[in-house]
């Protein structure tokens, strides 16, 4: 590295505020992003991280404040005007056309033009997208539609967009919860060229091995104030940590030994074509078992079988002792299963409903009498789950697109866990969330299987899958490939049945 | 770290929102206020201009011309709302009127057509419903066909003949006014029938997962809601409620004629579109509908008091109707807009 001498700014931001109906999401912001520097930008679920991405990419207009852009003033009237800025963004939330091809998500609204026919370049853009996806190491074609893409593949095809804009300020905003370790490592390579560049980068994660990997900078968000900033190398997990939350936290990953009870659910030689072969495990009582794999393992798949919204070709299942066959969520949530979906934004929540009403959707019918809605005990019931899990907001009243992503994945559990399942299948609980209340719900899950609940973990973080699990099934190309007790679980026996190489261990 | 109001709020963050003027803004921006403003407008409006609108009797009977249609645009909200469409309502209306005028050709009396009008009518609806939520064919396409296919049977039997025979106490449901009173009998049905969808909708389990479907199929699915059951009632609904409305209309106008209630389907799109339900599903209310039902209907009474021609009625829909679909994004931005400027006069 060169010796500290501070460059100029690229991008500066002074004292801006951002106000909402009923909320200030920001109150006095102020960053300042160099170029060749990647800039993280921490905070707490809803301190304000994404509305300033959104600002930074005039999605949304500040309500006061200067935007400096190499030290001039500027204002962001539209996306369109921050990306001819030279400002891209990958956004939490995906923002792709489901029913377009990979090619057309990742040149829309800056189609190449034919310098002779002036029609629309689909030979050089299609030839642009061949070498972005090589360049990320993604194995798809640019002619695949985006809605038969997995949701890492979706993700990446997003930073795919951002990178062929060749802008000067890259923000990404969460890139990584969304993708397995793999895709990581492929991300980081990026990050590391554009820096190399002399792009700037800003990284937004709630996970700081990855701040402490690729960060050279970060700026401290709280309840949408501004509360310092320092260089990474300076400073301690702890230290950030203190700043985000405004206490230390013990990041440990709460385990009590509990004594399991009788098998609760048993899978038997259950398959679906083209997705999962052969799969048998049994799940007691008061156990967490964890599930972990690369992409395109096949565990969410199995998940999705069991609680009934695909069917297995082969296999059976019993709970209890007893064959069921389970059809649909409804007779899934009646044998007292429930299942938080890895996609929050298409199968987990309903972001034009009210928190309340997202959270009860499961149980309207327990809620009513003679088919009539009880507000009072929906309120109630709405109120108590919600405030188990922290979610912030406005008030319960709000539709849920108002939230912060790591507050709408707060609504989705809360909505299961208010259903009082017996067996509680989670896939991917935690993306999203912020430090504090990832340890809050690891603590909050591991008290409920103490008392007897029954858990299946789906991670891909491994660190969340051996700290909580007491068993880990590990899955490969749609088998399993490996049954591990957590209590003697090691990384590289993880991660060789994970990849289903001997020689290959991230 | 949680204030005192409530644990759930943001540490003191938050902007009040429960003053006077703010419930006021809130209120006066909702697209069913907005409808209701323009509905008093249109009355002071016609009155001023002539002596014969505002008429207790001249107001009930005009009410004849459109309550068929607004009992047929009430379960169409839930159809609507839940992302659905159904274009072939009116050759449903088409083939129960039809099959009523057959039985009532061959002595069937007043309580038997009246069966027959609700069960070929709620039929109609579920062969609808079984193509899209048992085939998974596309609604507007279904529809589409059963649209020709319904009016067609009517068509190719009748050619350019009419039933007009009909039992004499038949007459009462679409001509009929309740007790010694000038109330109309339609009117009535149709205010008990609003009461009824509307508690259905904003009140039980089945209103919601018609919210729930319409912001979100895959979502609605995975929270266990039976997303084609709940269509296909729908589907059901709006074939009962046809053959509501077949009754009504046959026995308003005591005949039969194949191109009975012709563009009727558009006509009650229209309708539940003005009041405000989105055409993307997800969002409105009965009384909307309700609204805008009496809106446009007296809107065409008033226009026709004027002799004002039919064209100028078809462009004002049209009007109303693109606004129905634009206001609402543009009602958000205002309420936007003013929040900002409230908000920084605050902060100085
Ligand atoms: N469109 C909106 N309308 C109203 N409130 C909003 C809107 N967008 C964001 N907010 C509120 O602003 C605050 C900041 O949200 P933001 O999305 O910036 O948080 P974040 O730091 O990105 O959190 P996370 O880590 O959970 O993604 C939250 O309290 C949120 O509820
Ligand atoms: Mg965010």
């Amino acid at each position: 590295m060169e010796p500290m001498k501070p460059k100029e700014p690229i991008l500066e931001i002074r004292g801006v505020n951002k106000f909402f109906p009923g909320i200030k999401a920001l109150d006095g912001v102020h960053l300042t992003i160099r170029a060749g520097e990647v800039h993280a930008l921490i905070g707490e679920n809803g301190a304000g991280k994404s509305t300033l991405v959104k600002i930074l990419t005039g999605v949304y207009f500040p309500t006061s404040g200067e935007i400096l852009l190499d030290g001039e003033p500027t204002e962001f009237k539209d996306a369109l005007d921050a990306q001819s800025a030279g400002i891209a963004a990958i956004h939490q939330e995906a923002s792709m056309f489901p029913d377009l091809s990979v090619t057309e998500n990742i040149f829309m609204g800056h189609h190449l033009i034919h310098p002779v026919t002036k029609r629309i370049d689909w030979k050089s853009m299609k030839r642009h997208t061949r070498e972005l996806l090589k360049r990320m190491e993604l194995d798809i074609s640019g002619d695949t539609l985006v809605k038969n893409l997995g949701v890492a593949q979706r993700h990446m095809v997003e930073i795919a967009k951002a990178l062929s804009l060749d802008a000067r300020v890259v923000i990404m905003d969460e890139p990584t919860s969304a993708l397995t370790l793999r895709e990581v490592e492929d991300l980081y390579k990026i990050v590391r060229q554009l820096k190399r560049e002399g792009k700037a980068i800003i990284f937004i994660s709630h996970k700081f091995d990855e701040i402490f990997e690729i960060c050279d900078y970060y700026t401290v968000l709280r309840d949408g104030k501004y509360i310092g900033e320092g260089r990474v190398a300076d400073s301690s997990v702890d230290t950030i940590i203190r700043m985000m939350v405004g206490r230390s936290l013990d990041q440990m990953f709460p385990k009590s030994d509990s004594l399991f009870g009788e098998v609760v659910l048993s899978v038997h030689h259950l398959s679906q074509t083209g997705f999962f072969r052969d799969v048998s495990f049994a799940l007691r009582k008061g156990e967490i078992l964890g599930f972990f794999g690369l992409i395109g393992a096949g565990r969410s798949e199995v998940m999705r079988t069991i609680f009934g919204i695909d069917r297995a070709s082969h296999g059976y299942i019993e709970l209890k002792g007893n064959k069921v066959s389970i059809t649909n969520p409804r007779s899934a949530m009646k044998h007292g299963i429930a299942f938080v979906p890895e996609d929050r934004q298409n199968q987990g929540i309903i972001l034009q409903m009210s928190i309340t009403r997202n959270i009860t959707l499961p149980q309207i019918h327990d809620i009513a009498k003679a088919s009539v809605l009880n507000s009072s005990l929906e309120n109630r019931i709405a109120r108590e789950a919600g405030e188990q899990m922290e979610i912030k907001a406005a008030g319960y009243h709000v539709d849920a697109d108002t939230l912060s992503g790591g507050n709408q994945q707060k609504v989705v559990l809360a909505k299961w866990l208010a259903t009082h399942p017996e067996i509680l299948i989670l896939d991917e609980p935690t993306k999203g969330i912020d430090v504090a209340t990832k340890a809050a719900v690891h603590e909050f899950v591991s008290s409920m299987a103490s008392r007897g609940l029954a858990v299946i973990l789906v991670s891909s973080e491994l660190p969340e899958v051996m700290g909580m699990s007491d068993r880990i099934i590990v899955m490969h190309e749609g088998r399993i490939t490996a049954q591990i007790e957590a209590k003697d679980g090691d990384t590289d026996e993880i991660m060789k049945a994970a990849t289903g190489h001997e020689e290959e261990a991230v | 770290m949680t204030s005192a109001k409530s644990p759930l709020m943001g540490s003191g963050r938050l902007i009040d929102e429960n003053s006077f003027k703010e419930r006021m803004i809130v209120l006066f921006t909702k697209w069913e206020t907005l409808l209701a403003l323009l509905f008093v407008l249109e009355i002071v409006v016609f009155s001023n201009i002539t002596p014969y609108f505002l008429d207790y009797f001249n107001l009930m009977n005009a009410s004849f011309t459109f309550m068929e249609k607004a009992v047929m645009a009430l379960p169409m909200i839930f159809v609507i709302m839940s992302g659905d469409i159904d274009i072939s309502i009116a050759s449903i209306i088409a083939l129960v009127s039809f099959a009523m005028g057959y039985a009532a050709e061959s002595g069937v009396d007043t309580a038997g057509l009246i069966l027959i009008g609700l069960s070929v009518g709620t039929l109609a609806g579920m062969f609808n419903g079984f193509f899209i939520t048992k085939l998974g064919m596309p609604a507007i396409a279904v529809t589409l066909a059963t649209q020709s296919l319904f009016r067609g049977i009517s068509q190719a039997v009748l050619e350019d003949h009419a039933y007009t025979t009909y039992p004499e106490s038949f007459a009462f449901f679409g001509q009929g006014y309740v007790g010694d009173s000038l109330i109309p009998f339609e009117l009535v049905l149709f205010l008990a029938l609003a009461v009824i969808m509307g508690f259905i909708l904003h009140k039980t389990t089945y209103g919601r997962q018609l919210y729930a479907i319409g912001n979100s199929k895959s979502a609605a699915r995975f929270a266990g809601i039976y997303v084609d059951r709940v269509r296909f009632i729908n589907f059901t609904l709006n074939g009962l409620f046809c053959g509501i409305a077949a009754i009504l209309l046959t026995s308003r106008i005591g005949s039969t004629r194949p191109n009975i209630a012709l563009n009727w389907d558009i006509e009650t799109i229209t309708l539940v579109v003005l009041g405000g339900v989105s055409i993307m599903g997800g969002r409105g209310t009965v009384p909307g509908v309700t609204v805008a039902i009496f809106l446009l209907g007296y809107l065409k009474f008033g226009m026709g008091l004027l002799n004002i021609s039919a064209k100028i009625m078809i462009i004002t829909t049209g009007v109303l109707l693109i606004i129905a679909v634009l206001l609402p994004n543009f009602l958000d931005l205002i309420k936007a807009k003013r929040k900002l400027r409230l908000q920084q006069v605050r902060q100085n």
